[in-house]
């Protein structure tokens, strides 16, 4: 029934159960299906949908007002070229001109291979090294278009698989565990702490 | 001559390759202060940070320490700690994730400490992979040493901090869109009042929001004081700060260095900091905090990095960042640049910042690229009006948030500074730059 | 600190000073000043959102005059307001100027042109002309987003109503905003479309041309249009209406911004099926429920022929005189489809002129009108502030629509609790506190659980749920608001009649509102159409007569020789569609009707009678809330109002009613019996009046064009006439109405639940609204929205029969057998089924009475498969 496979869903659980409402563990578990998909498929969303008790409609609306979100399959690399101030002083206009056409795809267009989309970003705050280029929101470094061809080649003869993990791929170091601080004694916790602040108040008034 | 006096506060471990594992902050003084932190009393340990009268960091500049007092009477719910950074050439919160994630995560141990709570979320920007790997691995080696979890290192305070990781949306920095995204929601801010997510804000319980580097300083505050911390830098800018420095510069980067004591000037040409500019040409024009704020010609090079010293100024050091122009720099397209940015960024909601921000973007496009015409420039500054009415700074404001406000800055600065740039775009039929 | 609450705030507005109502909104006090304050999103019966800026106006502060947004601040003291500045009308045109930058000029093909706020503001406020020479944004033409609505995304200005409307008050989020800044735009889910039942609200509010109603699109202009306001009648809310033709068509329904009542929302059922009325000119077979009847009819040589008046009514007199003159030998069934007025003089032709005491405006589905009326009441109103409800009742949402949005709304919005008697599934489920499952047969049992607070193994339910449950009653029921219907049609009456007396013995502090649901049943009831009842709430103990029931058993067996049916389509209302079949058939059968049915192949004599939007009158709602209802179209061909048709039956038997008309009818009722009628129907535009309420008389608010676009007293941007103060007649009921006391009353008293058997599933026959109704037959646009019938089970259920959904399986009931498709649906409890009310067989003969008939005080099915 599931549309996530066994790992995903379990770690979709896990996330669910970090947040006090279901609902907020929505950004990470559309990463979560992205990881899985690529993109944002429909059966992801409903997924999502069905975690956060919301609609699919509300699921879709919430996603698409995300930039990395992908309702559309992307290719294996999204590659972003920051063209925001900073970068744009450093050439970076110029640099999105050349990845386009070492690409051979028109921004926002996949390349025919499959492999990479290309995106005009907005400010990577990666600012010292401008222009700035991320492949899968991993920051490459790549200033000049000489740079970039390399890295271009490397991604495709996959000398950076470790690095840049396939798209959707976010956070690959897990949490190593859920939440510890057990709620009820918490909530006990917290009154009592009230309780000896109002305590030691009540002291410094009467002095 | 930069002023190189004040020690090094969030940046003392720059100079380690390893900077961001447990084992070289250990070794480099950290846990020292949340063990000294843990020993106080919560309040106590807020009224260090009231003393250092620390200035937050993520751009509107409000004091910390009153932000936590604000809630002395209704308990705080949630800590939410602002990692969103996006706002155009700052890039300081994203070296301190990546460099040095244990002292932000110290940090903000030490706050829930200090407020009293049991969950804090640090929500930080999806495009920083690395970052979020980081500051996950430095909650799991929290966790494992006891700093985290229940009952942490022995004490009675229980503590969960989950990272949870944005999307891509720049307005999900302003803080009420952030709680919005971290409640998994579409990130449109909330509407004002109430003005503080203090009084409502995560699941509309009292919550603070407060900037990674805000959270690192406090390590460095508990350990020697709030009051050393406030002898630093002048006025009501205390302590050092971080400024991201960018542009046509020959060494751009994330500089720390003390506030008031140094100068723009400082900054952008010494030597050990910023270098000069880039092929040694004149500058033009700075911006003196993130894009949203308005420019400084040359002439306020020798105004001190201090908060008020800006604001007096009608601008605002913000977010920290510093944009260089120089003379060989288009201002029509830098300003078409940055509205652009805020066009794509707008969350949408407002009519004047949603359909305003897309006219102007045109407007400026058609300047830039051929076909501007000279009413156009009123046109831009009777638009920019009617988003932020009077075209001061800090803006009037007619919108949920301010990055509608904001828009004007660029604009109304370009124009009023280089009307003669945009006249000669409309008498060219375009830009003739480069 | 310890001052009294503040009942007012004295605010300044434009040099005037005012007293505001504390946290009261600005745009809110402004309007009551008289100051209109322009606006797009904020919508009174919603969240403000701010997101138009429209509403920018000065206010002065410790950083002097500022501009802020008037309709989601709130008044405070000393508050100093300017709407009329140049800096303001600056920023208001700003916006107007900066809403129409994107928006298409295409008022002329534009559905809204006319009465669209847009249109009009810019209008009233703007300059005219554009500075804006960009490309606008283009989007593909109109897209379908569900059934009955259009999307055209270049037209919305992006002010939330619609999605707030349908996360907010509907609660069925299938809509939302999607993309982001000037690329946003409201989207449904491509796999999910918006099918809600309250779509035609978000066209309603939409105040631009951007959602469209696939019934109403292009069909008329606004100017051609006239209007009245008169009550809906589709089910028993009584939603307040503007009814609008053009010429003599109906074109559309709008709700109708009632206080008491809707609030202006309605539900897609009341809204669209106005077709069933007069868009079936083409229809003329009698036995279809498209076909209007519009003349009268007797049947010849076996078939229905078109006669003249007076011989219509000559054959029905003798017909009813015949069997008249055997006691019992004539009865009455129906009256729910008519206005007060028609019902109380039917009542009295009945009691009166056939001398009859059988007669029953139920159909054996609803409950002990006498039961009902021993119960102290409560209002709508009530039950939504009240601090907790209890509901005893099918899915509102299907039974009830607009009342499950006021519920709904006092729970999230009010955070008042609502507990749950669960028959089977229900939209108010995820908005309630507990929510405890009740099986067939099991709702006294529960009841008496909750009264004693003992919880017996054998329940659907936690111990701890139930124990939630009586901590959110208390201990006397003071502020408790019981909702009780009908749920369950498979089931005797005296289950959920002994439960509903158990709890008001138990909780004498508490109060009711009793749902029946079919149109104007309530009112039927209060002009006496039901055995021991008397117009005028009255009752009378000693008065015996037949119901639904007992009537169709005596026409089988011969005892009762004829039937007189007043609306409504006997076949397609009971449950036994079998038996009534052969009543029908054994007796002599005269159809006061405006819609043709399966019933009129039995009719000897069918007299043509006007339907709602036809006829002037009161009718009365679940709350006892008495309202006028107003002809907007003339009745088609040669039918009548139903007054006149008694009246002049009345005549054929020598005897007078002595009403000659609705009015008079109304003031005999008023003067008679104390039961407010006249007074109701002179003012049209009050909310109504409740029945045995000194004096409370509901006056409707102004009517709100920007909130409500499309009603006509919207001429011009701005306040609406006052229409609502005009008439303020005291209609303090005249003599207080008798309330049978419990005691006399022996509904609900002892019934004897067997144990089910292991093997079976007990049967749930639940309502949908989307039935197979005359409204939902007759009219094209919603005909389309009948589900199949279906079989709805647990998944537990599911599985121990190893099929999955959509597998067509064998039902076995007490009489036959019957197929159907299973559906998985979580709600239903475990060791039970619930099929939809007038369910086909996959064959398309009616399945329940195979399944019902005679079942006992619960009935059982088996499943097997093939
Ligand atoms: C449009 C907009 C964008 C913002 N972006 C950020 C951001 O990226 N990071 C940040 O810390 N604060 C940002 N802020 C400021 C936050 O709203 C908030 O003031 C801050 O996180 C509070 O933390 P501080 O007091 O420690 O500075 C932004 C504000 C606005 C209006
Ligand atoms: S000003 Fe712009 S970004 Fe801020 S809430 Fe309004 S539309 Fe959104
Ligand atoms: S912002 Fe106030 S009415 Fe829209």
């Amino acid at each position: 029934m599931s549309h996530f496979r066994q790992d995903i869903r379990q770690r979709a659980d896990e996330l669910v159960a970090l947040y006090p409402r279901s609902r907020s563990a929505m950004l990470p578990l559309l990463h979560l299906a992205q990881e899985q998909d690529g993109y944002l498929s429909d059966e992801g969303i409903a997924e999502v949908a069905e975690l956060t008790d919301t609609s699919a409609a509300d699921v879709r609306g919430t996603a698409s007002f995300y930039d990395m979100f992908h309702l559309e399959p992307v290719g294996k690399y999204v590659v972003g070229v920051c063209t925001n101030i900073a970068c744009l002083l450093a050439g970076g206009e110029e640099m999105l001109e050349h990845a386009s056409v070492t690409l051979g795809c028109a921004v926002g267009a996949t390349s025919e291979d499959g492999l990479f989309t290309l995106e005009e970003s907005e400010c990577l705050a990666g600012c010292d090294v401008a222009p700035c280029v991320q492949v899968n929101h991993r920051y490459v470094r790549s200033t000049t278009p000489e740079e970039f061809d390399t890295l271009i080649d490397d991604l495709r003869r996959g000398r950076l698989d470790s690095d840049v993990p396939a798209h959707g791929t976010l956070i690959r170091v897990r949490r190593s565990g859920g939440l510890r601080a057990p709620r009820a004694e918490v909530a006990e916790q917290r009154t009592e702490a009230k309780a000896a602040r109002d305590a030691r108040a009540a002291k410094e008034e009467k002095k | 001559m930069a002023s190189f006096d004040a020690p090094s506060i969030v940046l003392s471990r720059k100079g380690y390759a390893d900077s961001f594992t447990l084992a070289r902050y250990l070794e480099t003084g950290g846990y020292v202060a949340l063990r000294k932190a843990l020993t106080m009393f919560p309040e106590d340990v807020a009224a260090e940070v009231d003393a250092a009268s620390l200035l937050g960091r993520g751009g509107a500049g409000f004091p910390a320490g009153r932000k936590w007092s604000m809630l002395r009477k209704s308990p705080v719910s949630y800590l939410v700690v602002n990692g969103d950074e996006s706002e155009p050439a700052t890039f300081k919160d994203h070296f301190l994730v990546e460099r040095d994630p244990h002292q932000l995560v110290e940090g903000v141990i030490i706050a829930a400490y200090a407020l009293q709570v049991n969950q804090a979320f640090i929500y930080m920007r999806g495009e920083f992979a690395l970052g979020l790997e980081r500051v996950q691995q430095a909650l799991n080696d929290a966790y494992e040493q006891g700093m985290l979890g229940r009952k942490i290192l022995g004490s009675s305070f229980s503590i969960d901090v989950v990272v949870h990781p944005g999307a891509g949306a720049y307005i999900c920095g302003e803080e009420t869109a952030l709680i919005e995204g971290l409640e998994g929601k579409r990130g449109f801010p909330r509407i004002k009042p109430p003005f503080f997510p203090a009084v409502s804000g995560l699941y509309g319980e009292p919550t603070v929001v407060n900037n990674v580097e805000t959270m690192s300083n406090l390590p460095w505050i508990v350990n020697n004081g709030g009051a050393a911390f406030a002898a630093l830098g002048g006025g009501r800018s205390t302590g050092t700060r971080l400024f991201a420095l960018g542009g046509r510069v020959k060494n751009p980067g994330v500089y720390e260095i003390e506030m008031v004591k140094n100068t723009f000037r400082d900054l952008i040409y010494d030597p050990r900091l910023g270098g000069g500019i880039l092929n040694d040409r004149k500058i033009k024009c700075f911006i003196p905090g993130g894009v949203s704020a308005p420019w400084f010609g040359p002439e306020l090079l020798d105004l001190p990095l201090g908060q008020d010293e800006v604001a007096e100024k009608g601008s605002m050091l913000g977010s920290g960042s510093i944009v260089v122009m120089d003379e060989d720099t288009c201002v029509v397209r830098a300003a078409w640049r940055i509205t652009k940015f805020f066009s794509r960024e707008s969350c949408g909601q407002c009519t004047p910042c949603r359909e305003g921000s897309g006219w102007l973007e045109r407007v400026l496009y058609r300047l830039e690229h051929g076909g501007g015409r000279t009413e156009d420039f009123d046109l831009l500054l009777d638009l920019c009006d009617n988003i932020a009415p009077g075209l001061t700074w800090p803006p009037q404001q007619t919108t949920i948030c301010v990055l509608g406000s904001s828009i004007p800055s660029s604009i109304n600065s370009a124009l009023t500074m280089f009307r003669d740039d945009f006249a000669a775009h409309v008498k060219n039929g375009g830009c003739t730059h480069e | 600190m310890s001052d009294a609450p503040k009942t007012s705030v004295s605010v300044t507005i434009n040099g005037r000073a005012f007293e505001a109502r504390p946290g009261e909104l600005l745009i809110e006090a402004a309007e009551r000043a008289g100051t209109y304050v322009p606006r797009f999103c904020y919508h009174p019966r919603m969240e403000p959102v701010g997101m138009c800026r429209m509403c920018l106006v000065e206010v002065d502060g410790p950083r002097g005059a500022t501009l802020q947004p008037a309709c989601y601040l709130r008044v405070n003291e000393g508050m100093s307001v300017n709407t009329e500045s140049e800096k303001v009308k600056k920023a208001q045109d700003g916006v107007l100027e900066f809403l129409l930058a994107n928006h298409p000029l295409d008022c002329p093909v534009c559905d809204k042109g006319g009465e669209c706020p847009l249109q009009d503001q810019t209008l009233t406020h703007g300059s005219g002309e554009t500075r804006f020479i960009e490309e606008k944004r283009h989007f593909v033409k109109p897209i379908e987003i569900g059934e009955l609505v259009l999307l055209d995304r270049e037209r919305c200005i992006q002010c939330a109503r619609c999605t707030r409307f349908a996360s907010e008050v509907s609660g069925d989020a299938q809509i939302a905003f999607a993309g982001r800044g000037d690329l946003i735009e409201v989207s449904p889910s491509p796999t999910v479309p918006f099918d809600s039942v309250f779509s035609g609200n978000v066209v309603q509010i939409c105040p631009v041309g951007a959602l469209t109603a696939k019934p109403y699109r292009f069909s008329a202009r606004p100017w051609d249009l006239e209007q009245v306001e008169s009550t809906c009648t589709t089910c028993a809310v009584g939603c307040r209406v503007a009814v609008q033709s053009s010429g003599n068509r109906l074109t559309r329904l709008l709700g109708v911004d009632s206080e008491p009542v809707n609030h202006g929302w309605l539900c897609d059922k009341g809204r669209f099926t106005l077709d069933s009325i007069d868009a079936n000119e083409g229809s003329t077979d009698p036995l279809l429920a498209s076909t209007r009847i519009t003349e009268p009819m007797v049947r010849r040589n076996g078939a229905l022929a078109a006669v003249g008046w007076s011989e219509a009514l000559s054959v029905a007199a003798n017909l009813l005189r015949d069997a008249a003159a055997t006691p019992g030998g004539v009865g009455a069934i129906g009256g729910a489809a008519l206005t007060n007025e028609g019902a109380f003089a039917w009542e009295r032709f009945v009691r009166g002129v056939l001398g009859s005491e059988h007669v029953d405006a139920q159909y054996g589905d609803g409950l002990d009108p006498a039961l009902l009326q021993a119960l102290p009441k409560a209002t709508i109103d009530e039950a939504a502030s009240a601090g907790t409800v209890v509901t005893l009742t099918g899915d509102l949402r299907e039974e009830l629509p607009v009342l499950f949005l006021r519920l709904r709304e006092s729970a999230v919005q009010k955070n008042n609790s609502l507990v749950e008697l669960a028959f089977g599934s229900s939209a108010l489920r995820s908005v309630a506190r507990v929510s405890l499952p009740v099986r067939p047969g099991e709702a006294n049992a529960v009841a008496q659980a909750i009264a004693g607070a003992a919880h017996s193994k054998d329940f659907a339910f936690s111990e701890g749920d139930l124990a939630k449950a009586c901590g959110l009653i208390g201990e006397s029921g003071e502020g408790v608001v019981f909702v009780v219907g009908r749920p369950n049609l498979a089931e005797d009456a005296r289950v959920i009649e002994a439960a509903i007396r158990t709890l008001a013995e138990r909780y004498p502090q508490a109060t009711f509102l009793a749902v029946l649901r079919r149109s104007n049943v309530n009112g039927a009831l209060d002009m006496g159409l039901a055995p021991q009842l008397r117009p005028g709430r009255g009752f009378d103990v000693s008065a015996a007569g037949r119901d639904t029931t007992a009537q169709i058993d005596a026409m089988v067996l011969g005892e009762q020789k004829a039937v007189l049916l007043l609306g409504g389509c006997l076949l397609g209302n009971v449950v036994n569609v079998a038996r009534a079949t052969a009543a029908l058939e054994a007796a002599n059968v005269v159809a006061v009707t405006g819609h043709g049915g399966a019933t009129l192949a039995f009719a000897d004599v069918v007299l043509p009678a006007a339907v709602q939007h036809e006829r002037n009158g009161t009718v009365t709602n679940i709350e006892g809330r008495v309202s006028a209802v107003t002809a907007k179209i003339v009745a088609p061909g040669s039918a009548w109002p139903d007054v006149a048709i008694a009246a002049e039956l009345a005549e054929e038997f020598g005897q007078s009613l002595g009403l000659s008309s609705v009015e008079g009818c109304a003031k005999a009722i008023e003067e008679t019996t104390g039961y407010p009628a006249l007074s109701v129907l002179n003012d049209d535009s009050s909310d109504g009046v409740v029945v045995g309420r000194e004096g409370v008389v509901a006056t409707r608010g102004p009517l709100d064009p920007m909130a409500f676009p499309g009603i006509r007293s919207a001429v011009t941007v701005g306040l609406g006439a006052r229409t609502g103060s005009t008439l303020a007649v005291d209609l303090t009921t005249k003599s207080s109405t008798t309330a049978a006391a419990l005691d006399q009353v022996s509904a609900g008293r002892g019934v004897d639940v067997p144990l089910a058997d292991a093997y079976s599933l007990r049967l749930n026959v639940s309502r949908r609204l989307y039935d197979r109704g005359s409204a939902m037959q007759g009219s094209p646009p919603m005909h389309g929205l009948i589900r199949p019938s279906a079989l709805c089970l647990n998944h537990v259920d599911l599985d121990r029969l190893g099929v999955t959904s959509g597998t067509v399986v064998s039902v076995i009931g007490v009489h036959g057998t019957v197929s159907l498709p299973v559906v998985l649906d979580g709600a239903v409890p475990r060791g039970s089924a619930e099929i939809p009310f007038a369910t086909l067989s996959a064959s398309g003969e009616y399945v329940l009475s195979a399944l019902v008939v005679d079942a006992g005080v619960y009935s059982q099915i088996r499943l097997e498969t093939r």
